[in-house]
C-alpha cells in the first residue's frame, strides 16, 4: 500500500521533473517511439508477406504433389535446326506405373496436356491456356465452378466436343452472354460450353480480385485433346517454329493423408529418376515449399526483427545519453536529496523512473503508431498485413525494458556521487 | 580509541601526528552555548572525539581538522567563525553526517556515526539533522510545500501528518498564502525561510546552518537570524557557521576555528 503510493508520487515527480525540459524529453521519447513503432509494423509486414506466400502455395494444395514436364536445358542448346521436334516430359508411362504402384495411398492422379490451340467465337480470338485433362481436375486443384459442370468421365470415355472456360477467357469470348451452352472453335473443331469455372481467389490480393491470366483457361478431356491434336505441341517463336512433343505436361498427385505427401513425394522422385535420364521434369511439392516458406518467415522475423531492435537500441542509446546530461545538471539537487536524507536507493529509484516514464512514454505512442502503420500501408499500398498479439505486447515491454537499461548506468552514476562535492557543484 | 576511515582508507591513518594537538576538551572552558540563566545541559546532542579529517589531492594530504574534540549540548546556540581554511565547512560536513571524519569518534546523540553505514547515515540525516546552506538549495521543480517535505521523504517511516506540519511551519517562519509557489517564483529571504521550516520539518535534534544571511540583504539578514533566535528560544540546538562578525555574534558561544584546530571559544 505504501510502496505502491510511493511509486506513483515518483512517477508523478519524475514526470513533473521531465516536464522542465519539454523538447528534450520529447526529443529523447522519439527514438523509442520510432523503434516501437518500427518492430510492430515490420513484423507485421512480414507476417503478411509470409501469409501471403503460404496462402499461395496452399491454393497448390497443400495434399497434392504436382510433376511437371520441363524443357531439359541440353535439349535448347543442341537445337540448332530451325524446325526441330525435341521430346522430353513426363510420358503416359509414368502416369500408368504411379497409379499401379501408388494408388493406394493417392485419392487421385491427374494428367494435364497443354495444347497451343487458338480458341474463337465468331470474329473474336483468343490464345488461352488449352490444357487436356479429366473430371478430378476440379477436386484435385479445389477450383469451384461458376455456372454449368465439369469434364466428366464420359466425356473422356466419349472422347466429346465439350469445354470449359475460365472465367476471364468467358468474359473475353462472350462479352454479352452466358457462354454455357454456346459453342466455341478450338483450332478448327467445334465444341460445346458445358461450364465456367469461377476464378482463383488468391490471398495476395486483399480485395479479393482474381489475378489477371489465372483464369485464362480452357478445358477439354484428355482424350479428345489426344484424337484431335496429337501430341505434337508447335509454338511459333520470332520467325522459327519450336516443336515439342510432350505426352502430359502435368501430374497432380492427390495424396490420401497429409502425411504421407512427403514419403510419396520422395518414392515419386526416385521412380521417376529411374526412368527419366535428363531432368525434364520437376516435382513440385507445395507442403515442402510451405515449410520452406515458414523456415523463410522465421529468418525474415529474425532480420526485421533485428533492425527494428538496432532502432531501439539506439533509442536506449539517446536516453542514457540525456539522462547523463542530466545527472550532471542536476548533481547539486541530488547533493541536497542527500543531505537531506536520501539514501543511495531513492537517488536511483528517482533517475531510473525518469528514464522508465520517458521509454514507456515513447513505448506507449510507438505501440499505437505500430498499429497505425500496418492499417495505413494496408490501405495505402495493397500489401497484406498482419498484427500478431504478440508483437505490440513485445515491443512494449522492450520499450520498458530498455529504460530500465539504459537508465541503470546514469542512475548508479547519480547516487555513488559525494554528497559533498555534489552540494559544492555549481 | 579505534575508529573506521571509510572515506580515505588505512593510508590516512598513518597521516596522524602525535607531536601536535594539544588536549582539546580542556578549550571549551565550561561554556556551552546555552542561553544566560538555563539551566545545565541535560544532553549532548553532538560530540567529536579526537576527529581527524585528512584530504588526500593527488601526493599532497591536507589536514582540515586536527585532533578535534568537542560537544554541543542540547539547546545550545553556537557560531563558528574563521578563515577560509580553517576547517569550519569540514566541521559542518562532518556535523551533518554528509562527510565522515578519517579518524576520531562523531556521536550523534550518543550514537556512533562510524557504526553506521550509508544507508543508516541517511536515515539518520533525515530524522535528527537539519540543514540551512547560504543559497538556499531548493530543488526548483517542487513547490513549498513539497519542498518542506522532502526529508520526509525518505524515512523509512514518515510520519502520517506531515503535510499538516509543513503547512504550519511554512506559516510559522512566515510563508502564508505562499505554499503553493515554485522556488523561482519567491524572493531570496522567502526562499531561505522555506529551507528552515524544511530544516525543521523533522523535528531535528541539531539545526546547522552554513552561512544562512551569506546571500541575504541586511534587513532579511536580520529577519532571519530572529527567526533563528525564535528557534533557539524554542529548545532547538543551532550551529551556525559564518564569517560576519555581527551574525556570529548573535549566538550564545563563539568557536573561532584556525589550521583544523579551535582558536578560541568566546
Amino acid at each position: 500500500m505504501k510502496n505502491s503510493f510511493g511509486l506513483v508520487r515518483a512517477v508523478r515527480l519524475g514526470v513533473r521533473s521531465l516536464l522542465l525540459h519539454r523538447l528534450r524529453s520529447l526529443l529523447t521519447t522519439l527514438g523509442v517511439l520510432f523503434g516501437t513503432s518500427s518492430v510492430i509494423a515490420m513484423l507485421a509486414i512480414g507476417e503478411g508477406a509470409s501469409a501471403e506466400a503460404q496462402d499461395q502455395i496452399r491454393a497448390l494444395g497443400s495434399q497434392n504433389i504436382i510433376l511437371r514436364s520441363i524443357k531439359p536445358a541440353t535439349q535448347a542448346t543442341n537445337s540448332n535446326q530451325s524446325s526441330r521436334v525435341s521430346i522430353y516430359g513426363l510420358t503416359h508411362a509414368d502416369h500408368r506405373r504411379i497409379e499401379q504402384t501408388y494408388m493406394q495411398f493417392l485419392n487421385s492422379v491427374v494428367p494435364v496436356r497443354e495444347l497451343a490451340q487458338e480458341v474463337r467465337n465468331g470474329p473474336l480470338v483468343e490464345q488461352p491456356r488449352v490444357l487436356a485433362t479429366t473430371s478430378e481436375y476440379v477436386k484435385a486443384t479445389s477450383r469451384r465452378m461458376l455456372s454449368g459442370r465439369f469434364l466428366s468421365d464420359l466425356d473422356e470415355i466419349s472422347a466429346a466436343n465439350v469445354c470449359v472456360l475460365g472465367s476471364e477467357l468467358a468474359r473475353r469470348l462472350f462479352p454479352f452472354s452466358d457462354p454455357v451452352g454456346q459453342q466455341v472453335k478450338v483450332g478448327v473443331e467445334y465444341y460445346d460450353v458445358i461450364g465456367m469455372l469461377a476464378p482463383r481467389v488468391l490471398a495476395g490480393d486483399t480485395k479479393g480480385r482474381p489475378m489477371e491470366g489465372l483464369t485464362d483457361e480452357l478445358f477439354l478431356p484428355l482424350s479428345t485433346g489426344k484424337k484431335y491434336y496429337g501430341e505434337l505441341l508447335v509454338r511459333s517463336n520470332s520467325g522459327s517454329r519450336d516443336i515439342e512433343q510432350v505426352q502430359l505436361h502435368e501430374l497432380v498427385l492427390g495424396v490420401k493423408e497429409p502425411e504421407l505427401v512427403l514419403d510419396v513425394a520422395d518414392a515419386t522422385r526416385e521412380m521417376l529418376g529411374r526412368f527419366h535420364d535428363e531432368g525434364d521434369y520437376e516435382v513440385i511439392v507445395p507442403l515442402e515449399e510451405l515449410e520452406s516458406a515458414r523456415q523463410t518467415k522465421r529468418i525474415f522475423n529474425i532480420v526485421l526483427g533485428s533492425i527494428a531492435g538496432i532502432s531501439l537500441l539506439v533509442g536506449g542509446i539517446g536516453i542514457m545519453n540525456v539522462m547523463l546530461a542530466t545527472v550532471t545538471e542536476r548533481t547539486r539537487e541530488i547533493g541536497i536529496r542527500r543531505a537531506l536524507g536520501a539514501k543511495r536507493k531513492h537517488i536511483v529509484s528517482q533517475f531510473l523512473v525518469e528514464c522508465v516514464v520517458l521509454s514507456v512514454g515513447g513505448g506507449a505512442v510507438g505501440v499505437l503508431l505500430g498499429l497505425a502503420i500496418p492499417i495505413a500501408v494496408e490501405h495505402f499500398a495493397g500489401m497484406r498485413t498482419v498484427v500478431t498479439p504478440l508483437a505490440p505486447i513485445l515491443a512494449f515491454c522492450i520499450s520498458a525494458g530498455v529504460g530500465v537499461l539504459f537508465g541503470l548506468y546514469p542512475a548508479w552514476r547519480a547516487a555513488t556521487m559525494d554528497p559533498v562535492e555534489a552540494l559544492r557543484h555549481e | 580509541m579505534e575508529t573506521a576511515e571509510p572515506a580515505l582508507g588505512p593510508g590516512a591513518a598513518s597521516n596522524e601526528r602525535p607531536e601536535a594537538a594539544p588536549p582539546a576538551v580542556t578549550v571549551q572552558q565550561g561554556i556551552t552555548g546555552l542561553p544566560a540563566g538555563a539551566p545545565p545541559a541535560s544532553q549532548i546532542v553532538a560530540s567529536l572525539d579526537e576527529v581527524q579529517k585528512v584530504y588526500s589531492t593527488g601526493a599532497i594530504d591536507v589536514t582540515a581538522l586536527e585532533s578535534f574534540s568537542f560537544d554541543f549540548a542540547a539547546g545550545s546556540y553556537w557560531s563558528i567563525m574563521g578563515s577560509s581554511g580553517s576547517g569550519k565547512s569540514t566541521l559542518l560536513n562532518i556535523l551533518g553526517c554528509i562527510d565522515r571524519p578519517t579518524s576520531g569518534r562523531y556521536l550523534v546523540r550518543g550514537e556512533d556515526t562510524a557504526a553506521l553505514d550509508d544507508d543508516a547515515l541517511s536515515e539518520l540525516r533525515s530524522r535528527h539533522l537539519g540543514f540551512v546552506f547560504q543559497s538556499y538549495n531548493l530543488i526548483p521543480q517542487l513547490d513549498v510545500i513539497e519542498n518542506i517535505l522532502v526529508p520526509l521523504l525518505y524515512q523509512d517511516d514518515p510520519p502520517a501528518d506531515g503535510e499538516e506540519r509543513a503547512r504550519m511551519l511554512a506559516e510559522r517562519v512566515g510563508l502564508t498564502g505562499r505554499t503553493h509557489h515554485r522556488p523561482r517564483e519567491l524572493s531570496g529571504g522567502q526562499q531561505q525561510r522555506v529551507a528552515i521550516a524544511r530544516a525543521l520539518i523533522n523535528n531535528p535534534a541539531l539545526i546547522l546552518a552554513d552561512e544562512a544571511t551569506g546571500n541575504l540583504d541586511s534587513t532579511t539578514a536580520l529577519e532571519i537570524l530572529a527567526l533563528f533566535d525564535e528557534l533557539n528560544a524554542e529548545g532547538k540546538t543551532i550551529v551556525m557557521v559564518t564569517h560576519e562578525k555581527e551574525v556570529g555574534e548573535r549566538a550564545h558561544a563563539l568557536l573561532r576555528l584556525k589550521d583544523g584546530r579551535v582558536e578560541s571559544v568566546e
